[in-house]
């Protein structure tokens, strides 16, 4: 049994949400650089050139890279041997939001109630995923999610006999809607199987993995390739604006799934795809 | 076309602009987004009217972030502008001549703004840190409860926008994913 106090948890996630609000991850930045060396839309590389810029000042002066700072959803693995001690994990995540949130200037975004809307002042609460797994640690990994790209995200239940070209379609199709609205180039999250909840969780999921690697899955690899390839052929371009650089990623992840099913989610984020892990 | 602009727009100064072209701002302009769209809106139709003289303004799609210390503004992007598209035609219909968002609008949006005179400007979507420095001061005019929502009047000085909607319902955002796309020849699809 291992022992990790709320108070270092709060601590870290205070920390997470300024350091993702302010700094883009390493694979991040290089998908921008090379999506400016192969641009080729007037309109399109002149925003390409402001997002680098902008994202400059954001670092150097610890400005939020984006205004809308998002909704901040974490991922918690929280290993079976560990012991929480101080109070609840829940309560000390959300304090990490609340004080992260205030102590960063950074937007609170978040309404207590979807009808009665009433900002609740300290951009609490997250939304928390929870999994219980072997070992002794914490994995916490924060996404803060911008609502510009969320509200253009889909799920689509496709039948079996759609198969991989329903797939194929279902992506592209999300993608060509969201358009100028998503704030391309976007990063493209796909949740493949599972019911209807787990394949959102998945695309969700798919977001924070570094762009660097692909599936492991080989078939799913070659999706991820191909789907890259055919949205930046849409021509939409940054801001949508016109240009190649549609998308700079495609993360696909899959599960298992019902022989009467093949769900497929779609969560679309903006280029501020912001995620950070810390293994306490 | 390179275009700079000081503030209020007139009819004449939107009739001189062209979807396409690529505008620097100089001058007054207001924020304000889904909740004070809403809130404006029920106090025009309780017969309050708006809080804001809106002849020739034109109004940002924006939520700031904080500011620090010694900053005038935080991050400070445009929001999805289609969302406030309901609200729309009604503040068009009541002097409104420019709007700054991002995405598309409706259709009921753009006969308005061909009607009345009005243009739609683009500003780019997660510059936020890069648009905050063409802001030189900030102060909330109106529904300071809505927080991060309120009216604020901005100066701003060259800020960059691109103008998406001219008043003759030109959208850029149609025609230049086209002339992209005819200019690529894409074929390996």
């Amino acid at each position: 049994m291992r022992t990790i106090k709320t108070t270092d948890i709060t601590r870290n996630i205070r920390e997470m949400c300024m350091e993702a609000n302010y700094t883009l991850s390493p694979d991040m930045k290089r998908r921008l650089e090379e999506a400016r060396e192969q641009e080729s839309g007037t309109l399109g590389l002149q925003i390409l050139n402001q997002l680098s810029e902008n994202m400059k000042i954001a670092e150097a002066e610890q400005i939020a890279i984006c205004q809308d700072t998002g909704m901040a959803v974490v991922f918690i693995e929280l290993g079976q041997e560990v012991y929480i001690e101080g109070g609840s994990l829940a309560e000390a995540i959300e304090e990490g939001i609340r004080q992260g949130y205030q102590d960063g200037f950074l937007r609170k975004s978040v309404v207590r109630d979807p009808i009665l809307r009433e900002n609740t002042g300290d951009n609490t609460p997250g939304v928390l995923h929870y999994e219980i797994v072997p070992g002794d640690q914490l994995k916490l990994t924060l996404a803060p999610k911008g609502f510009g790209s969320e509200n253009m995200s889909r799920i689509s239940m496709l039948k079996p006999a759609d198969g991989i070209e329903g797939v194929k379609q279902a992506v592209i199709e999300a993608v060509s809607l969201a358009g100028p609205n998503a704030c391309p180039p976007m990063v493209v999250g796909v949740g493949i199987g599972g019911t209807f909840e787990k394949c959102a969780f998945l695309a969700k999921k798919a977001l924070t993995r570094n762009t660097d690697e692909p599936s492991n899955i080989p078939y799913v690899a070659e999706l991820e390739a191909e789907l890259l390839k055919r949205i930046n052929q849409l021509g939409i371009g940054p801001g949508g604006l016109g240009g190649k650089t549609t998308a700079l990623a495609v993360n696909i992840e899959t599960y298992p799934t019902h022989i009467a099913g093949l769900p497929v989610a779609v969560n679309i984020c903006c280029h501020v795809n912001r995620h950070v892990t810390r293994m306490l | 076309m390179e275009k700079y602009i000081t503030l209020p727009l007139t009819e004449e100064k939107i009739r001189d602009l062209q979807a396409g072209d690529y505008v620097y701002l100089t001058g007054t302009i207001y924020t304000a987004r889904d909740a004070a769209h809403k809130r404006m809106t029920e106090a025009y139709e309780q017969g309050e009217g708006f809080p804001i003289d809106l002849t020739n303004q034109t109004i940002y799609y924006l939520g700031p972030t904080p500011a620090r210390e010694g900053q005038v503004i935080g991050s400070a992007g445009p929001t999805t502008s289609s969302r406030m598209d309901k609200y729309t035609p009604l503040l068009l219909k009541n002097g409104l001549r420019g709007m700054i968002g991002k995405g598309k609008r409706s259709q009921e949006v753009m006969d308005a703004m061909a009607e009345e005179g009005a243009v739609y400007f683009a500003a780019v979507g997660g510059a936020g840190a890069l648009l905050s420095k063409c802001i030189k001061k900030a102060e909330v005019v109106a529904y300071e409860d809505l927080g991060t929502e309120a009216i604020r009047r901005l100066e701003v000085e060259n800020l960059p926008v691109i103008t998406v909607i001219d008043c003759q319902k030109h959208n850029l955002y149609e025609t230049a994913v086209e002339e992209f796309q005819r200019t690529e020849s894409i074929r390996d699809y």
